[in-house]
């Protein structure tokens, strides 16, 4: 077990020989950048896979084929709408204001990239093994909400300053819900990194915290409809409504910065999966501890999260193409009137388990010695 | 700087510094490659084809401001729960979780009445409702 990335090529032998006579700090360094680029290259494709697996679950959720020119199946088609994005003009409204019109697809591009930095892929796979790893995660990814206002406010259209509002009261919203579970998570858990989210789940999936108590259980559906929202997910997609608003906050923008604000919510996607996965269903954990300690163990936990994560994208997906859109007064009752007491509740109901039954999971109290 | 610290926080920025190295390299890829000619009639924001009359940074509706404040009361109440939370467990082992549990739920009970004034004044609903008589 390797507690950072360099000390995991530092296990070879013929990684030592390489590396002999640099400074370790160096060396460090280095490998934080390889490995950063390659995590970032990794999740801009999964980034890109997630807008052909949506028009293609669309497509078979409808009886239709989708994209399949591209490549076998449409495969490649995010290479081609890569290069379209790229090729296109990039259109500068007149009457926007220039500076915050650029910095608002920055901003979420940042938001979520910076996430990446301790998302866990795998024991000792994570690139930052923080101690306040979910707390940064929550922080840094807030910051996806000030770039989709910023870029309603900017562009100088009715139709974007409409769905920049909706979009800033929607994510700061359904961020309480959100909030509350994962602390409801962290009262039993005892810790703020992922390390010690993940510690007590190992083994079978009765150890997983969705099924720890009544209340995570219930935590997990208020956690995941939150993390809808917040992701500007369908049936909760109100700022980029294109029934309504045209497009939303991102009406007047064109080829890449278009892209990169799409890119970006993919990829946020992904990363909501992922923390769901980690918090509730148990993350990189292999049942029964097999293979522990060594390095095909990590490849299969980095396989474990991966399968986790894209099936929770597949209900994402699956949920955008079953449920209509609500309205805004609907969104907000749902987030303030049952979403905010229901995480509240959670969150208490967590704290009086933890005191009452010792932090013991239902299946140790009914099955326990 | 201690090897921890970095192994800690140099991620941190490395991936922040690739997060504007991409943005900056899909965006000179784009400058490089798109054509470039703007009229005004592209210049012009979209409206349906209508022209736009007036700016759309006007007044807004004060919704979106009640909804704000109540968010900032609750995010920062959140964030003074955190650390609670954290050492929650630790307390518990240690046989004090009653204590912390008593100061956690009357803490809770604050944010619980916060919410409950916001429901009765009606905040949360995204359209207040009036009775006949209340209407001037």
């Amino acid at each position: 077990m390797t507690n950072t990335i360099a000390e995991f090529f530092y296990q070879f032998e013929g990684f030592k020989s390489l590396v002999e006579g640099m400074n370790p700090v160096t060396v460090s360094v280095l490998i934080i950048i390889a490995a950063g680029a390659l995590v970032t290259v990794f999740m801009a494709t999964v980034g890109g896979f997630g807008t052909i697996a949506e028009r293609k679950i669309s497509a078979d959720l409808q009886a239709r084929i989708g994209p399949n020119r591209v490549g076998p199946y449409g495969a490649f088609q995010l290479i081609a709408d890569g290069i379209k994005m790229i090729s296109k003009e990039d259109i500068f409204p007149r009457d926007a204001d220039k500076f915050l019109f650029y910095l608002a697809p920055f901003i979420c591009v940042f938001g979520v990239v910076s996430t990446f930095a301790v998302f866990p892929f795998g024991s000792g796979i994570a690139l930052s093994q923080m101690n306040i790893g979910v707390f940064y995660l929550l922080a840094i990814s807030s910051l996806v909400g000030v770039g989709i206002f910023l870029g309603g406010y900017a562009s100088n259209s009715k139709w974007s300053m409409l769905g920049g509002m909706r979009g800033a009261s929607q994510i700061i919203s359904y961020e309480i819900p959100v909030t509350l579970s994962i602390m409801s998570i962290i009262v039993l858990a005892g810790g703020l990194s992922f390390e010690s989210v993940l510690a007590s789940q190992s083994g079978l999936p009765h150890n997983w915290y969705i099924f720890h108590n009544p209340f995570t259980f219930i935590g997990f559906f208020v956690f995941f409809v939150g993390g809808l929202a917040e992701t500007n997910r369908a049936p909760f997609d109100l700022p980029e409504a294109e029934s309504e608003l045209v497009s939303g906050y991102h009406t007047e923008y064109t080829g890449i910065r278009f892209g990169l604000f799409a890119l970006a919510e993919y990829m946020e996607i992904f990363i909501l999966c992922g923390v769901a996965a980690t918090l509730f269903l148990g993350g990189y954990n292999l049942p029964l501890g097999v293979l522990k300690g060594t390095v095909p163990e990590q490849f299969l936990q980095f396989g474990t999260i991966l399968i986790k994560t894209l099936a929770l994208y597949y209900v994402v997906i699956w949920v955008r193409w079953t449920f209509p859109r609500l309205r805004v007064d609907q969104l907000m009752t749902i987030c303030w009137k049952y979403l905010t007491p229901m995480a509240i509740f959670n969150l208490v109901g967590c704290a009086v388990w933890m005191v009452a039954f010792d932090g013991k999971s239902m299946f140790d109290l009914f099955f326990g010695h | 700087m201690a090897t921890e610290s970095i192994n800690i926080f140099i991620p941190v920025f490395v991936m922040m510094a690739i997060a504007v190295a991409l943005f900056g390299g899909a965006l000179l890829a784009a400058h490089l490659i798109s054509p470039k000619n703007p009229t005004t009639l592209k210049e012009m924001p979209y409206e349906c084809g209508e022209e736009p009359v007036g700016t759309a940074w006007s007044l807004f509706n004060i919704r979106f401001y009640v909804v704000g404040l109540i968010f900032i009361i609750f995010d920062v109440e959140s964030v003074l729960m955190f650390p609670v939370a954290t050492i929650f467990k630790k307390f518990n082992e240690l046989g004090q979780g009653t204590y912390v549990l008593i100061i956690f739920l009357s803490f809770i009970t604050v944010l619980l009445e916060g919410i409950a004034y916001c429901w009765k004044k009606g905040d949360l609903d995204w359209v207040k409702s009036f009775k006949a008589g209340d209407r001037k």
